[in-house]
């Protein structure tokens, strides 16, 4: 703590003339009250979508990849559209907690938790169908490298896929452990609270005896800086490592060198609008306005404004390279990107993921929740289009004319995508209400400094 | 001391007047077994249950439990007893033999392991007819055909040969006695030994008149020949003599009079620069449907069934310096002239051919070929494969008709189906004293018949054949017959009276007045034997001017339809087989169905579309067709190159007896098929509704992409080979270097120089887009079957497709220059979408693919568990055990060649094909594996086949010979078009065409180093 000392022309990170038990009463609020009905609406509607996709999945699985809409000439659909935005999405979360730490952004405390949590229910999606679009997908160990009794049989590790296996699996790890450190501290508070001794069990059990220790708080700090320094490249690499299973390929469309920092830009993108998506919604429900301010939507708004500006430079960058390649078949690709049969995936991508973003030059339309909601949708559905369009619309027409042809989803195609999103609403559903949602011990460390009553108190002075 | 002890058992003993005791030793058991345990019901209910019969009770039925609970699965693998003398499991046998189905014959190898035959060669030895179409090939799994006849049939039950042979017998007798004439319709054997048979049944039944019934007929050529040359037969004709073609309406390279022509044609068409200048024939193809001559044309004019009897009496009266009524319109006039100079040029290099049938036509058709005295016709010694006479068969048919006649026999076809009225046809059979159908299946005829006399498959039985003057061909059995079955030969010779087999009867004709003393089993070896009996017959001069006057003015009004028959079905004998079913028609590329060709033009002036449905898929409108009173429903294709004014319908679709529902696809053509005349007036009325096609190839145009190269014959003589075929480029540090230069390669290349490098190397020019290798590959490869659903799906599952693509300009010239004047963007926005469509009469272009073998392969480096990689011999290996299924290797394959197991094709009641039933799945090649459910597949380059060879070598300790290497398409491809060897042979044919200036890898510039090649199409234009 440098210092309690921070502008007057700052506006107050937390609102209202909250204390340090305000804080406390207020995250544990969710979690020691009730549900109430709009909670369990939701939540049916998320199982019930759960339910449907696990339905669809396991068809799939007893029947064979031909119940999606595949072809000999389209290998990969909505399997690695879907795969790829959720994984996209799951970048906000690290990108906030990390690279945000590392920088000192202290407006990511109230929304790291949630955004870590985020990214840890989407990775889950994301690695769902890399398994699940395999034809045999009981032998998805064997993507693993681990000794076996096949032979001298090894993963090949020329191929992306197996890029992908690394990236995923520790991107999960390492964000799962650094969403469970800064849970620490939290859990303790709610064990402390905690009346009924089944909950204080559990709670006790998930925060690992965390006692309040100056120690605790010591390795607590150091152990988030080396977890921040660890995750930081992970939100460079992971993205990176996805767009090589495109970039490093043959196909027209797909090889592309602008690709990494093009994917990165892309998920940071996605991932905050869903972070938008998410926290709209739970600082309304669970009564946090005073934490999730105005100013934070404001501010992650203009990430999303400069992400998706880059992200169009991408777009544009790609057209002209494919010009000035003189390669024809790159022309063609880029040219029946935006022309051919496939237009309207095309400029969806584009109108959502381009223009809408740019709305937020305007201070009063960046400021204003509606909006902000709105944009956030439209963004994460024109980042759906962007990778359904990379995939899709490289593959349908490649490089022989004799093989082109077009991909129609069917209801498997689409009810596992449905289901992996009622997935992902049944956790982040059940964290909203059984997890501290708000890393209200760092928040406290910038109450004083940052907190509306202090500044008042120190104004007033 | 001798002793006789007797031991005691109980005390009763003792005392010799019990009769307890006197029972005993006189009864071997203490009590009678009930003589129904456990059958009479009555009896046990009412007995008092024992211990002992409880025990029984227990003890049986622990035991029936678990005996039947013990039952596991069981495999019957019997091994043999006695082992045969020429079977040794695993290692194939081939056979000579023939078949001649009254539409296909060929001379043919069969390839049998462990007693099945599995696979049709090519009988390369063979001087006539010794190439195997695509129907051949696949003829092997018809044999295994679940819906054939198990045994003989009268009234719809089952009866015995013996029965059958006493009430037919009897009933023939009665029929001779009473004098009613009885017709025996046959198909043409074009069987010598078959022909004295009949002849001796004839002479032993006076009252039975044999007709032939020819399902395609040539009627008209038969008889324009026969008034020539004073025999009924088919003139012949070697292309590989021809300098230049012209086809009026002859589509010589599909069935044209039995076809088997393209072999001959291919060798004409690949050019060779020895010394001077490479020279190949020039082909002229006037034509209203899109035809495989068409295609391989280097003029191909459109022009209706009447235009072209317009523009053969034309082309007569200019070639012979007089004059024709009437006028032809300017292209065709044009096109005439250019013809005429070209067979001028030719000299007796040149050739007329046409497929109009009308005998006045053919008469031209030889006195221009007498004329030009050309070398490619043969009239010494012709083609005996088609008989149908329509002056002796139509009152025999009418009669029939009419119920007048006492019986009919039938063998080899299928009048009910394949006739116009053939439901009226059906009622007169039923009329009938006596009606037999001698056929494999219960089609249509059958079931109208009161005896079905099974017939064996062409695999199962004895044959001899003259399909030309002085070629003959032999067919034995490969297998014991399957079921029940008899040859028509075998009871024929039985109803006559005669004790000997068939088999017998062949082989005494053949010693008698074949072989002259040759050896029968070297004949019987080789499956054919020659003998230069080739007579010249007189040519008998007719006036042809009236002929030439009705031709030059004849007219048509409204559309014509042109009645053909498709590569994969042919006349629809084997309708029942999937491969057929599921080989892609070259030309249109559907599959599963027939459907009205119809000219762009045309189908706009009735409002006829043809779009794409979401997911791709060829949807295409419903037309009413109406030919005299008969109305068909047909689904509409446009057809670029279709004649205006004229459409095309394929026979052999739309049967519905003796074939598995899903094969009862399209519409019965034959409908139209009024006095066997393919051409017919036809009025077309949109109806309602769209028919879902089953299209493997869904964009039809090359978009001026440098995929197929092409050039023409002037240019590959005078100019350089980088102007032509140049290799493309890369800029490396603002240098040209070839994309070919290790310069540019970041890869490290494998070590070739030891051992065989395969490569396959694929003439462009020699392809006609016969199929024959498609077929090939299935069976050779165990490629699974997946149903019109799954193939509009775009799941097709072959390892080899012929592509092919028609020019969006009038030539594919024409393409280049159109994609290379684009400027700016919105040119090329509107450009490629014009490019989509294909020229109104567009040049064609095939091209086979199948996995190229890359050397430095796309799929190899993707696949996450190394499922997919490189071998020694240069083949691109695939490890289905090991594939997972991500699918990652086929969408980085730049020639989409991958195809994965969205299902499994096997064993699964959802796809009802040879693959889900034991007898099918006897045509399986036990050398390669079936796949599985979730993994990748494709062409191997027939790996078990080269290990094959390569182990032989080895055993026998010699070194391989070039041309031993083969994969199944480069066997079965009879034009010289596919050539497989390998290139570390220098002497091999494949490594002079490797270094061929033809020769260009598909996706050069990709950097794949494929080790499949191409050779440049050249046109002689």
């Amino acid at each position: 703590m440098a210092s309690h000392y921070e502008a007057p022309i700052r506006k107050p990170l937390v609102t209202g003339d909250k204390t340090y038990h305000h804080v406390t009463v207020d995250v544990a609020a969710p979690i020691e009250g009730k549900a109430n009905r709009q909670w369990w609406i939701v939540f049916g509607i998320a199982l019930a979508a759960l339910l449907w996709g696990v339905g669809c999945i396991i068809y799939t699985i007893s029947t064979g990849i031909g119940t999606w809409g595949l072809n000999k000439t389209v290998g990969w659909a909505w399997d690695i559209t879907n795969f790829v935005w959720w994984v996209g999405i799951g970048h906000a979360g690290t990108l906030i907690s990390a690279v945000l730490l590392l920088f000192r952004q202290k407006w990511r405390m109230a929304i790291n938790r949630s955004a870590e949590a985020m990214t840890i229910f989407s990775v889950i999606q994301a690695g769902l169908f890399p398994i699940i679009h395999m034809g045999r997908p009981w032998l998805a160990y064997w993507v693993l490298p681990i000794p076996n009794t096949f032979g001298s049989l090894w993963v090949n590790f020329n191929s992306p896929l197996l890029w992908d296996v690394f990236a995923i699996s520790t991107y999960l790890s390492v964000s799962l452990v650094f969403w469970w450190t800064g849970l620490l501290p939290d859990f303790a508070m709610i064990r402390d609270r905690a009346i009924l001794p089944f909950q204080k069990k559990i709670y006790s059990l998930l925060s690992f005896g965390w006692s309040g220790r100056a120690k605790d708080w010591q390795r607590f700090e150091e152990v988030s800086l080396v977890l921040a320094g660890l995750a930081t490249p992970l939100v460079l690499s992971v993205h990176t490592i996805v767009s090589f299973d495109f970039a490093t390929s043959v196909i027209p469309g797909w090889h592309t060198t602008i690709f990494p920092p093009y994917f990165v830009a892309g998920a940071i993108f996605s991932g905050f609008a869903m972070v938008n998506t998410l926290l709209i919604i739970m600082r309304k429900v669970s009564n946090l306005e005073n934490y999730i301010t105005v100013q934070h939507i404001e501010l992650m708004n203009i990430v999303i404004m400069i992400t998706g500006s880059i992200v169009g430079v991408a777009y544009i960058t790609e057209l002209f390279i494919a010009w000035y390649s003189g390669v024809e078949y790159e022309q063609y690709a880029f040219l029946n990107r935006a022309t051919g049969p496939y237009w309207w995936a095309y400029w969806s991508m584009m109108t959502c993921n381009v223009f809408s973003p740019q709305f937020m030059w305007f201070k009063k339309l960046r400021t204003s929740i509606m909006f902000s909601f709105i944009i956030s949708i439209v963004v994460n559905i024109g980042m759906w289009f962007e990778r359904f369009v990379i995939i899709v619309t490289s593959l349908h027409r490649d490089y022989l004319p004799s093989s082109w042809t077009m991909f129609s989803p069917t209801f498997v195609d689409i009810g596992i995508f449905i289901g992996t999103i009622g997935f992902f609403f049944v956790l982040f559903l059940l964290y909203a209400r059984t997890f501290p949602v708000i890393a209200q011990a760092e928040v406290k460390t910038i109450l004083k400094a940052s907190g509306e009553k202090y500044k008042k108190l120190r104004d007033a002075k | 001391m001798a002793s006789k002890k007797t031991y005691w058992k109980q005390i009763e003993q003792l005392n010799p007047d019990n009769t307890a005791v006197q029972q005993l030793a006189h009864d071997e058991f203490a009590s009678k077994l009930p003589e129904d345990f456990l059958s009479d019901e009555k009896a046990l209910k009412q007995s008092n249950t024992s211990r002992r019969d409880f025990l029984k009770y227990v003890g049986f039925s622990t035991a029936a439990a678990s005996l039947a609970a013990c039952e596991g699965p069981v495999i019957k693998s019997v091994p043999y007893v006695v082992q045969p003398e020429q079977i040794i499991p695993g290692v194939a046998n081939y056979y000579a033999t023939a078949i001649a189905d009254g539409f296909d014959y060929a001379s043919i190898l069969i390839k049998t392991r462990e007693g099945r035959p599995i696979k049709v060669e090519n009988n390369k030895d063979a001087p006539v007819l010794g190439g195997a179409n695509a129907r051949v090939h696949a003829s092997v799994l018809s044999l295994y055909d679940i819906q054939r006849l198990q045994g003989p049939k009268a009234n719809g039950s089952d009866i015995s040969w013996d029965d059958l042979h006493l009430q037919v017998g009897a009933k023939l007798k009665a029929l001779g006695a009473s004098g009613k004439e009885v017709a025996l319709i046959t198909q043409t054997y074009s069987s010598p030994t078959t022909e004295k048979i009949i002849a001796d049944f004839v002479a032993t039944y006076p009252n039975v008149k044999h007709v032939y019934f020819d399902t395609v007929a040539e009627a008209e050529a038969l008889d324009a020949f026969e008034a020539a040359y004073g025999e009924r037969a088919l003139a012949d004709y070697d292309f590989s003599k021809a300098a230049a073609i012209v086809s009026v309406g002859a589509d010589f390279l599909g069935d044209w009079q039995g076809g088997g022509f393209d072999n001959g044609y291919a060798k004409t068409r690949i050019p060779y620069k020895e010394h001077e200048a490479a020279k190949m024939s020039q082909h002229f193809q006037f034509e209203a449907n899109m035809t495989l001559s068409g295609a391989a044309a280097d003029y191909r004019i459109p022009a209706t069934p009447s235009a072209q009897k317009n523009i053969l009496a034309h082309l007569y009266a200019q070639l012979i310096g007089i004059t024709a009524p009437g006028s032809l319109s300017e292209t065709h006039q044009k096109a005439v002239a250019k013809a005429v100079a070209a067979l001028k040029n030719a000299g007796k290099k040149a050739v007329v051919i046409s497929g109009i049938q009308d005998v006045g036509s053919q008469q031209l058709i030889l006195a221009i070929n007498r004329f030009l005295k050309s070398e490619v016709i043969d009239v010494t010694a012709p083609r005996l494969i088609r008989k149908e006479n329509g002056t002796a068969l139509e009152p025999v048919l009418n009669s029939i008709k009419e119920g007048t006649l006492g019986g009919v026999i039938f063998a080899g076809v299928n009048p009910v189906y394949s006739m116009p009225d053939g439901e009226a046809f059906a009622e007169g059979i039923k009329k009938l004293d006596l009606s037999v159908a001698f056929s494999m299946k219960e089609d249509e005829t059958a079931a109208a018949c009161q005896y079905i006399a099974a017939t064996p498959h062409y695999l199962e039985a004895w044959g001899d054949y003259e399909f030309k003057r002085g070629h003959f061909a032999l067919a034995q059995p490969t297998i014991r017959p399957l079921f029940d079955t008899l040859q028509f030969q075998d009871a024929l010779l039985q109803w006559s009276g005669s004790s000997v087999s068939f088999y017998q009867s062949i082989q005494d004709h053949w010693n008698a007045y074949i072989l002259a003393g040759k050896s029968w089993n070297k004949a019987l070896h080789d499956g054919f034997f020659t003998t230069s009996d080739a007579t010249v017959a007189a040519y008998n001069e007719t006036d042809l001017s009236s002929v030439v006057q009705a031709l030059a003015v004849a007219s048509a009004n409204g559309l014509e339809l042109t009645l053909y028959t498709k590569t994969g079905i042919g006349d629809g004998n084997q309708a029942n087989n999937p491969w057929l079913q599921e080989f892609p028609d070259p030309i249109t590329r559907v599959s599963w169905d027939n459907y009205l060709t119809m000219a762009a033009a045309d189908a706009n002036a009735l409002g006829l579309k043809n779009v794409n449905v979401a997911n791709g898929a060829l949807n295409g409108s419903y037309a009413k067709v109406t030919v005299g009173d008969q109305t068909l429903t047909v689904p509409v294709l446009i057809q670029p190159g279709q004649a205006k004014g004229s459409v095309g319908l394929a026979l052999g679709y739309g049967k519905q007896k003796g074939l598995q529902e899903e094969m009862q696809v399209g519409v019965n053509a034959y409908r139209f098929y009024n006095k066997a005349q393919a051409v017919q007036q036809v009025t077309v009325a949109a109806a309602a509704g769209y028919h879902e096609f089953a299209c493997v190839q869904l964009h039809n145009t090359l978009m001026g992409r440098d995929i197929v190269k092409e050039t023409t014959l002037e240019i590959f003589n005078t100019k350089d080979k980088d102007y032509w075929n140049p290799i493309p480029k890369v800029s490396k540090n603002h240098i040209e270097t070839p994309v070919t230069s290790p310069e540019v390669d970041i890869w490290e290349s494998f070590d070739r120089s030891v051992g065989h490098h395969f490569n396959l190397s694929i003439d462009l020019n020699a392809c006609t887009g016969c199929g024959a290798c498609v077929i090939a590959c299935h069976a050779e490869n165990n490629v699974p079957v997946v149903g019109k659903n799954e193939i509009r799906k775009s799941r097709d599952m072959h390892w080899l497709r012929i592509d092919r693509y028609y020019s969006s300009e009038s030539t594919f010239e024409g393409d280049d220059e159109t994609v290379d004047n684009i400027s700016g963007l919105s040119d090329s926005l509107t450009t490629f979408g014009e490019m989509e469509q294909a020229a109104e009469n567009p040049q064609v272009t095939f091209q086979p693919v199948m996995c190229q073998h890359c050397n430095h392969a796309p799929c190899e480096t993707v696949c996450p568990v190394a499922a997919t990689s490189h071998g020694r011999q240069g083949q691109n290996h695939m490890a289905y055990n090991r594939c997972v299924g991500t699918r990652y290797c086929a969408n980085n394959c730049p020639y989409k060649v991958r195809r994965f197991n969205w299902f499994l094709y096997n064993k699964n009641d959802e796809f009802d094909y040879h693959m889900n039933n034991d007898l099918g799945r006897m045509v399986l090649n036990p050398d390669v594996v079936v796949r599985s459910r979730g993994v990748m597949e494709k062409c191997s380059m027939c790996i078990q086949k080269t290990q094959k060879t390569i182990l032989d070598a080895k055993r026998d300790g010699r070194v391989i010979k070039d041309g031993e290497f083969q994969t199944a398409c480069s066997s079965a491809c009879s034009n010289g078009a596919m050539v497989f060897g390998d290139i570390n042979d220098k002497e091999s044919q494949v490594a002079a065409l490797k270094e061929n200036e033809r020769m260009y890898h598909l996706l050069e510039s990709v950097g794949t180093k494929p080790n499949v090649m191409y050779q440049t199409k050249v046109r002689n234009i």
